[in-house]
């Protein structure tokens, strides 16, 4: 039997094992602040190379933005795909969801009323 | 010393908000001098005011809903009364004053009525159906009320000292802008909702986690009372919600207090962003209100059709499903903002769309009650109005989804005829539907039906008599918030829409009689065995009033009614299921002042920064952290009932339950 | 202790899959039948909740800057991105040494959990330090908050970043002065859990601002 009968949710944040592991989880921890910093290196790397195609420059900047996020999430905060923490997936999600909703709606949106709107200098100028 | 504060304040020169604050002061003072000398106020801090128990907080928040509604109410008869003075004529009340009345009856009944009779309600039921002793947070939700009350307070406060908004329930700048509203009138608006606002999404994170993370055993989600997924529902939106209130809330007071630009005319700000950003959280708002009520219906004619609610997994879907989609519709709030086509067909079509799992929600609470056994009882009636007068409400609603039709009827009053037709049909009758169903649990006595069947009728008729008129003046061309109008053709009509006012005034009289009136009688509408309903959720298997630990032995829950099983089967048996358990003795979360007191420091901390009162801000802020640190730092989080205790109560309960059930059987 | 029952099965709707109607799965904790889930797993699930709504919020502060950046680009100062570095390093190693504090609380070391607590506090401080004058910087020349739109939203998304960094300061503080004073009872650790969560979402957070907020202004 891999689980008892009443298998305890993985609260976020905290992992599963035994206290006496320090090692297992101060490597979780290094690991993480490797690759995090790695990409933050990245990052800024992106803006001042020449290498990356210069409209494909705000891509990886996502790109490495939502992996360093996921890192953080994995490494730090120990938000796994197992059935324990399917309750902080699920939040994780309607989270993100709704982060989307909000931002690019906002900039849809925005963005459409500005295209059609005279722009605010203008419509001030003209009521001078 | 006392930043923008005079004694210029108080608004000495206009008698109506003069003679109302003096009115409603000596009534304050009457009762508090009656709590303290029949020495009431010891049991009522011990009891009410410091207590943590999900069920005298939900009480709590319907009274303060129910009171606030009054003051709500009182706005509304202003302004009808005003109309139908004004064809031709100034009326009473002076343009100004017009504007701080519908600001204020907008914002009082949205976030000081609906709200808290909806949390309230959700509050009270929610752990009892769930089959557990509390909420996940029960200090938290103490001060989850508590910050509620001081938004309440200090929207009342601003009657007597200042001024309040008069730029509509929602703000739109640049009229709020510091330039075009140089007074406190709107700090006194976005103090008091952020300060609510908190203890709202406070409130929300409580309520999402204990359906989440706590029910009785045997209570898996597919068991849950489709209330408890409604008030799921509705509580994610309030956490995906609120903070977007907050964020708006607080870029409007940084353009105010500290001269930053989101939102005004130079310098790049972008007042049509308000716009988008509050509807993002608006939206989402009459969600929030409106699920509690379709689960309180849920409850309400299962009960009374003496049948299992139909479709079960098609309401728990429809509902889940009204939780996501009211995140994409929020435009249609602003269709004529200009935002173009194809943004406005997206939303149009969206919000089209939403309805269809509303109206599968309607059908299966007709098929609930079809081939059901129906008792018209009075949450019974409030459920039928509801169905009809929603429908109505929802059906304009869809019409005004269209956007070249919305851009003929925004801002008419027929929206406001759509809206107060799907809030008071759907929020206030479920309010009303909820308040009567289980008022025997919460205070052991049920309210009187005679009162209540007229109380229904009144709203029923007042509501129509009230609202269908502006339909009519929406179509003729009669724009919102209008303090005085001269075309003829509209006079009969806003006449009509008086005296539907006047219809419900009664409605709410008869309310307040059938309290005043069931109290007096209580003996005799006394709850004896806990289920005066014959229910079927678990909150009908413990005593009327419950005792502070709600279950003596967490409820072991088989089947997918779980407490209409337990009764089938003790019925067949004439006797109660178990034996009598073996009694432990239970911990209950103490009692804290905690709420109260960061209340008290943010009524301080809001008041001081309306009237720029800088060191008394920082004191209050000091205050709240104080209060935190102090709760923080407490030993003692519980205090145990004694396994005597627990036995008393529960067995005072059984022996209820054996005797009625002996005697049905006989 | 829930019994399969024989009376119904645990999903008498069918909205599950069918082979999970008595397994392990089924009589969970908390998410399942099994009844309330301990005390830990809710007090951290609800702080989970609540910094989820804490990041909706943000994601209004950011929508609103991207929206007024959108519409004042000329207003876009130019970043010191040195200074961001430094401040994105002392966050990661603040994050970093905040989750080595908790591997010592979970091992009841009083004196490493405290001591790793300080670091993160230290390195929390130390971004706050360069974020405060980087705000000065730019109020100096006319680029703060008052001054335009663009610098509205910047200031207002990177101040309640900032403001929460403080918070947490102030949080942290506290923790520590309650570990030092009572140990580590089972509140205090389950606060514990919550601060960390904090912290690792506040880096999570600045992730987002020095990626689309400084960055993004680089871009070619």
């Amino acid at each position: 039997m891999s689980k008892r009968p009443q298998e305890d949710d993985a609260s976020p944040g905290l992992e599963l094992e035994a206290p006496e592991n320090f090692s297992r989880g101060l490597q979780s921890y290094l690991i993480g602040l490797a690759l995090a910093v790695g990409l933050t290196v990245a990052s800024f790397w992106a803006v001042r190379t020449n290498l990356i195609y210069g409209p494909g420059v705000p891509v990886a900047l996502v790109a490495f933005a939502i992996a360093q996020m996921g890192i953080h999430l994995v490494f730090f905060l120990h938000i796994t795909t197992g059935p324990d923490n399917t309750n902080n997936v699920l939040a994780l999600a309607f989270g993100v969801l709704i982060v989307g909703l909000v931002v690019f709606g906002s900039l849809w949106i925005m963005a459409n009323l500005n295209h059609n709107m005279i722009p605010m200098k203008q419509l001030m100028d003209m009521q001078r | 010393m006392f930043g923008r504060l005079t004694w210029q304040a108080i608004p000495w020169s206009e008698p109506i908000p003069l003679i109302a604050a003096g009115v409603v002061g000596l009534f304050l003072l009457a009762v508090i001098g009656w709590v303290f000398v029949k020495g009431y106020a010891p049991y009522l801090w011990r009891e009410w005011i410091t207590s943590v128990d999900h069920k005298r907080i939900g009480v709590m928040y319907c009274l303060l809903a129910l009171v606030m509604l009054l003051r709500g109410f009182s706005d509304a008869a202003m302004m009808r009364s005003q109309q139908a003075l004004a064809f031709h004529s100034p009326g009473y009340l002076p343009p100004d004053h017009y504007d701080q009345i519908f600001s204020a009856h907008g914002t009082i009944m949205i976030f000081f009525v609906a709200m808290p009779f909806v949390i309230g309600l959700m509050n009270f039921v929610v752990p009892l159906q769930l089959g557990v002793r509390d909420v996940a947070f029960p200090t938290l939700n103490s001060v989850s009320f508590w910050l509620t009350a001081s938004g309440a307070l200090l929207v009342n406060v601003s009657l007597v000292v200042g001024e309040f908004a008069r730029t509509g329930w929602l703000p739109y700048p640049p009229l709020s802008e510091l330039q075009y509203s140089p007074g406190v009138g709107v700090d006194y608006y976005l103090w008091s909702l952020q300060i609510s606002g908190a203890g709202t999404l406070l409130s929300g994170v409580n309520l999402v986690t204990t359906i989440l993370k706590m029910r009785a055993p045997g209570l898996s989600y597919t068991r849950m009372p489709v209330f408890c997924w409604t008030a799921l529902a509705s509580n994610l939106l309030i956490v995906a919600a609120f903070p977007i209130l907050t964020a708006v809330t607080a870029m409007l007071l940084l353009d105010r207090y500290l001269g930053f630009h989101f939102f005004t005319n130079e310098l790049g700000g972008n007042p049509m962003m308000f716009v988008n950003l509050i509807w993002a959280w608006g939206h989402p708002e009459v969600y929030i209100l409106i699920l509690p009520a379709f689960g309180v219906f849920s409850e309400v004619i299962a009960t009374f059709s003496r049948k299992p609610l139909f479709g079960y997994r098609s309401m728990v879907a429809a509902t889940m499903a009204i939780c996501v989609l009211s995140f994409m519709v929020w435009l249609h709030h602003f269709f004529t903002m200009g935002a173009g086509a194809d943004v406005n067909g997206f939303f149009g079509i969206m919000t089209m769309i939403i309805a269809v799992p509303t109206g599968v929600k309607v059908y299966n609470w007709l098929f609930t009650m079809y081939g059901g056994r129906v008792h018209f009882s009075t949450p019974m009636l409030w459920s039928i109005g509801f169905m009809v007068t929603f429908v109505i409400g929802g059906m304009t609603g869809v019409l005004m989804a269209i956007p070249p039709a919305d851009f003929v009827l925004h801002n008419s009053l027929f929206l406001i005829a759509h809206f107060h037709n799907v809030i008071i049909g759907g929020v206030l009758f479920g309010a009303f539907a909820g308040y009567t169903y289980w008022f025997p649990k919460a205070f052991g006595f049920q309210l009187d039906e005679r009162w209540g069947k007229c109380a229904f009728w009144l709203w029923f008729l007042g509501f129509y008599t009230a609202f269908m008129p502006l339909y009519v003046l929406g179509l003729l061309g009669m724009t919102r918030r209008m303090q005085h109008f001269d075309r003829p053709e509209w006079y009969p009509w806003v006449l009509i829409a008086g005296a539907g006012a006047v219809l419900i005034t009664l409605g709410i009289c008869a309310q307040v009689i059938q309290l005043a009136v069931s109290i007096r009688n209580r003996a005799l509408l006394a709850d004896l065995t806990g289920d005066p309903w014959d229910g079927r959720t678990l909150e009908w298997a413990t005593a009327s009033p419950p005792p502070a630990f709600n279950f003596a032995v967490l409820p072991n829950v088989t089947g997918e009614e779980p407490y209409w099983g337990m009764k089938e089967r003790a019925r067949a048996l004439a006797h109660l299921l178990t034996t009598e358990p073996s009694y432990e003795a239970i911990s209950v979360p103490r009692n804290s002042p905690t709420g109260v007191v960061t209340a008290f420091f943010a009524v301080f901390l809001g008041f001081a920064m309306i009237w720029r009162i800088y060191w008394l801000a920082g004191l209050g802020f000091v205050g709240i952290y104080a209060a935190f640190v102090v709760f923080a730092w407490r030993d003692r989080s519980e205090e145990e009932i004694s396994a005597a205790e627990v036995a008393r109560l529960d067995r005072a309960n059984r022996m209820m339950r054996s005797s009625v059930l002996a005697e049905e059987a006989s | 202790m829930s019994m399969v029952s024989t009376f119904s099965p645990v999903d008498p709707n069918r909205i599950g899959h069918d082979n999970r109607v008595a397994s392990a799965e089924a009589e969970a904790l908390g998410r399942g039948a099994g009844g309330p889930a301990p005390k830990y797993i809710v007090v951290s699930y609800g702080f989970w909740i609540f910094l989820l709504s804490d990041i909706v919020m943000f994601s209004a502060f950011f929508a609103a800057f991207q929206v007024l950046a959108g519409q004042s680009p000329d207003m876009a100062p130019r970043f010191d991105l040195d200074d961001v570095a430094i401040e994105t390093g002392c966050l990661l190693v603040s994050s970093f040494l905040c989750g080595v504090a908790a591997l010592s609380a979970r091992r009841r070391n009083l004196m490493a959990t405290e001591f790793f607590l300080l670091l993160t506090g230290l390195f929390g401080a130390g971004f706050l330090l360069l974020e405060l004058k980087e705000f000065t910087g730019l109020v100096v020349q006319h680029m703060g908050p008052a001054d335009g739109a663009y610098y509205s939203g910047f200031f207002a998304l990177v101040g309640c970043h900032g403001l929460h960094v403080t918070a947490g300061l102030l949080w942290l503080g506290t923790m520590m002065a309650q570990i030092w004073a009572k140990g580590f009872r089972q509140d205090i650790l389950r606060r514990l859990v919550c601060f960390s969560l904090f912290w690792h979402a506040l880096d999570i957070v600045w992730v987002g601002i020095f990626s689309f907020v400084y960055l993004m202004r680089f871009a070619p």
